[in-house]
C-alpha cells in the first residue's frame, strides 16, 4: 500500500520515515498526477500560508478536495490541520476547508510558548502519548460529525471526521507511531 | 508540560524545511515576503548588501523594527544578534522572536566565544563553513545550522563550497572505523558525542539551510540538490528589480528543485537580479564568513 505525503514545504521527510517504519510505502507528492498513485494522504506540519499558496499555484488544491470527497483518507498535522479546517480564526488564507472545525493559528503562542506534553488518548489505550506542540493551533469549535479524540489544556488537539484525521501536534517528531498506525488503518478501511 | 526543550527548538526548524526565509527591513517587505510564500522572515535594520556597503560596526536591529515586523505577519519572525553578544540575544528573546540568528553578518561582539545558547528558551541558528564549526555551534546549543556563504554578494560560490565541505566530511566520517572517530573529532575540533551521532545518522542532527549569496531560483535549487534543507535569501529578493516575482520564484524553486522544466518556467522574465560581487575582489578583513570561531 502506498500513502502520499504532501511535499511542498515542511516536515514531510519525518512523515515518510514514520510510514516506512510502519511497513507502508511513502510517496512524496508535489504534482496533482502523483495523487493518482496513493491510497491516502498526509499533509505535514510547516507554514500553512506557504503550503496553501503552493497548493493553489501548482494545481493540488482542487485535486485533493475531489479525492477526499471520493473517500480518500487524509491526515493533517499542525499546518495540515489548519489547511483542512473550514474556518481559520482571523485569517482569509487559502485552504482546503473540508473539515467542519474552527481552528485558531499559533493558538498556544509563539515559539517560546511551544511545548511538549504527555497526554492520554482513550482510543490508544492507557499508555500516555508524548506530543510536541510548535507554534501550534487548536480546534476552537467542532461540528456534530466531528469526533473529539483528545484535549490538552482543555483544548481539542486530535479530531476525526469520517475519512479526515487531524492533530495539532507532531507525532512525526517522536518515536511513537500509534497515530500513524491509526491513520494507516483508516486508509485500509476507506 | 516542558517549554524550550531541544526537541521543541529543533522542531521549529524541521517545520521550516523545504521553505525560504527572507530578510526584510520593514513591515511592508515582511508582508510581501509572506504573500510570496516565505516560511519565515528575518527582521533586520539593513540587508547584508547594505551592511557591506555601509561598513563600520553592524549591530542588532532596533527593537521597534523587529516588533513592527512581528506585528505585520503570522509566519515565524527571526532576528540577528552579534556573535557572543548574549545580552543582545536576551533582549531579542524578550521581544518574543521565534528564532535568533547568531550571525557573522553583524560585527562580532566577542573575538573568542559564541553565546551559550543552552541558556535560552528561544532557539538559535548559526552559520558554519564545515562540519567542525557546525558541531561546535550545536554543542553550544544551536538548534539549526546554515551555510555562511559570503553574505550580501549575490554570489553563490561560497555557500556551495560550505555545503560541499560539510557533506563531504560527513561521507568521510561514515566510512571511518570506530577507533578512528575520536581522532577525527579532535582534528575538526568538534565534540565526540556529536561526531558519533553524525556518523550514525549520516547527516547533521539538526536542520541545515543554505545562506550567503543566493540570488536566483537556480541558486536555491542548486543548494537543495547539494543537500541543504531550505534556503535563506538575504539581499537577493529586495535588492532585485522585481522582489515580488523573484521571491515567488525562489519559493517555487525550493520545492521543485528537482524539475528543470518547472525551474525554466519560473526563471523567466524575473527582471534584474541583484548586482553580484566576485569573491576575489573582497579584501580578507571584509570577508564575513571568517567571523566566528
Amino acid at each position: 500500500m502506498k500513502i502520499g505525503v504532501l511535499a511542498l514545504q515542511g516536515a514531510f521527510r519525518e512523515h515518510c520515515w514514520m510510514l516506512e517504519g510502519c511497513g507502508v510505502t511513502a510517496a512524496e507528492i508535489r504534482k496533482p498526477e502523483e495523487l493518482d498513485e496513493v491510497k491516502g494522504l498526509i499533509i505535514p506540519g510547516g507554514e500553512s500560508t506557504t503550503i496553501g499558496k503552493l497548493m493553489i499555484e501548482w494545481g493540488l488544491m482542487d485535486k485533493i478536495k475531489v479525492r477526499v470527497e471520493q473517500k480518500m483518507a487524509v491526515y493533517g498535522t499542525c499546518a495540515g490541520m489548519i489547511l483542512l479546517a473550514k474556518e481559520i480564526k482571523d485569517s482569509s488564507q487559502p485552504r482546503l476547508g473540508i473539515m467542519d472545525i474552527v481552528v485558531r493559528r499559533n493558538a498556544f503562542g509563539r515559539q517560546r510558548e511551544s511545548f511538549e506534553a504527555d497526554m492520554t488518548v482513550p482510543e490508544f489505550g492507557p499508555e500516555s502519548l508524548k506530543a510536541v506542540f510548535i507554534r501550534a493551533p487548536y480546534i476552537e469549535e467542532a461540528g456534530q460529525d466531528v469526533k473529539v479524540m483528545a484535549k490538552v489544556h482543555n483544548k481539542i488537539v486530535i479530531a476525526r471526521q469520517n475519512n479526515i484525521l487531524v492533530t495539532a501536534f507532531h507525532p512525526e517528531l517522536t518515536k511513537d507511531d500509534r497515530i500513524h498506525q491509526y491513520f494507516i488503518s483508516m486508509v485500509k478501511n476507506a | 508540560m516542558q517549554q524550550g526543550t531541544f526537541r521543541v527548538k529543533a522542531g521549529l526548524a524541521e517545520m521550516l524545511k523545504g521553505g525560504v526565509i527572507m530578510d526584510v527591513t520593514t513591515p511592508e517587505q515582511a508582508k510581501i515576503a509572506e504573500e510570496a510564500g516565505a516560511c519565515a522572515v528575518m527582521a533586520l535594520e539593513r540587508v547584508p548588501a547594505d551592511i557591506r556597503a555601509a561598513g563600520g560596526v553592524a549591530r542588532m536591529a532596533d527593537p521597534t523594527i523587529i516588533l513592527n515586523i512581528m506585528e505585520a505577519v503570522t509566519i515565524p519572525v527571526m532576528a540577528k544578534g552579534r556573535i557572543g553578544h548574549f545580552v543582545g540575544a536576551q533582549i531579542i528573546e524578550s521581544l518574543g522572536v521565534d528564532y535568533i540568528d547568531e550571525s557573522e553578518v553583524l560585527t562580532p561582539a566577542d573575538d573568542k566565544y559564541h553565546i551559550d545558547k543552552h541558556q535560552f528558551k528561544v532557539p538559535f541558528v548559526c552559520g558554519a563553513k564545515n562540519l567542525g564549526e557546525a558541531l561546535r555551534r550545536i554543542g553550544e546549543g544551536a538548534a539549526m545550522i546554515r551555510t555562511k556563504g559570503e553574505p550580501g554578494t549575490g554570489n553563490v560560490v561560497e555557500a556551495v563550497k560550505h555545503i560541499r565541505m560539510v557533506m563531504s566530511e560527513i561521507r568521510q566520517l561514515q566510512n571511518l572505523p570506530n577507533e578512528e572517530v575520536s581522532a577525527f573529532a579532535k582534528n575538526i575540533a568538534a565534540p565526540l558525542e556529536l561526531v558519533m551521532e553524525v556518523k550514525k545518522l549520516g547527516r547533521l542532527p539538526v536542520v541545515n539551510f543554505a545562506a550567503g549569496g543566493i540570488a536566483t531560483p537556480a541558486d536555491a535549487a542548486l543548494m537543495m540538490h547539494l543537500g541543504c534543507d531550505g534556503i535563506f535569501v538575504g539581499s537577493g529578493v529586495f535588492k532585485s528589480g522585481d522582489p515580488v516575482k523573484r521571491a515567488k520564484a525562489i519559493v517555487a524553486a525550493t520545492t521543485y528543485y528537482n524539475d528543470p522544466k518547472i525551474l525554466a518556467e519560473i526563471s523567466r522574465d524575473l527582471g534584474e537580479a541583484m548586482v553580484g560581487i566576485e569573491i576575489s575582489t573582497i579584501a580578507d578583513h571584509e570577508r564575513m564568513q571568517d567571523r566566528g570561531w
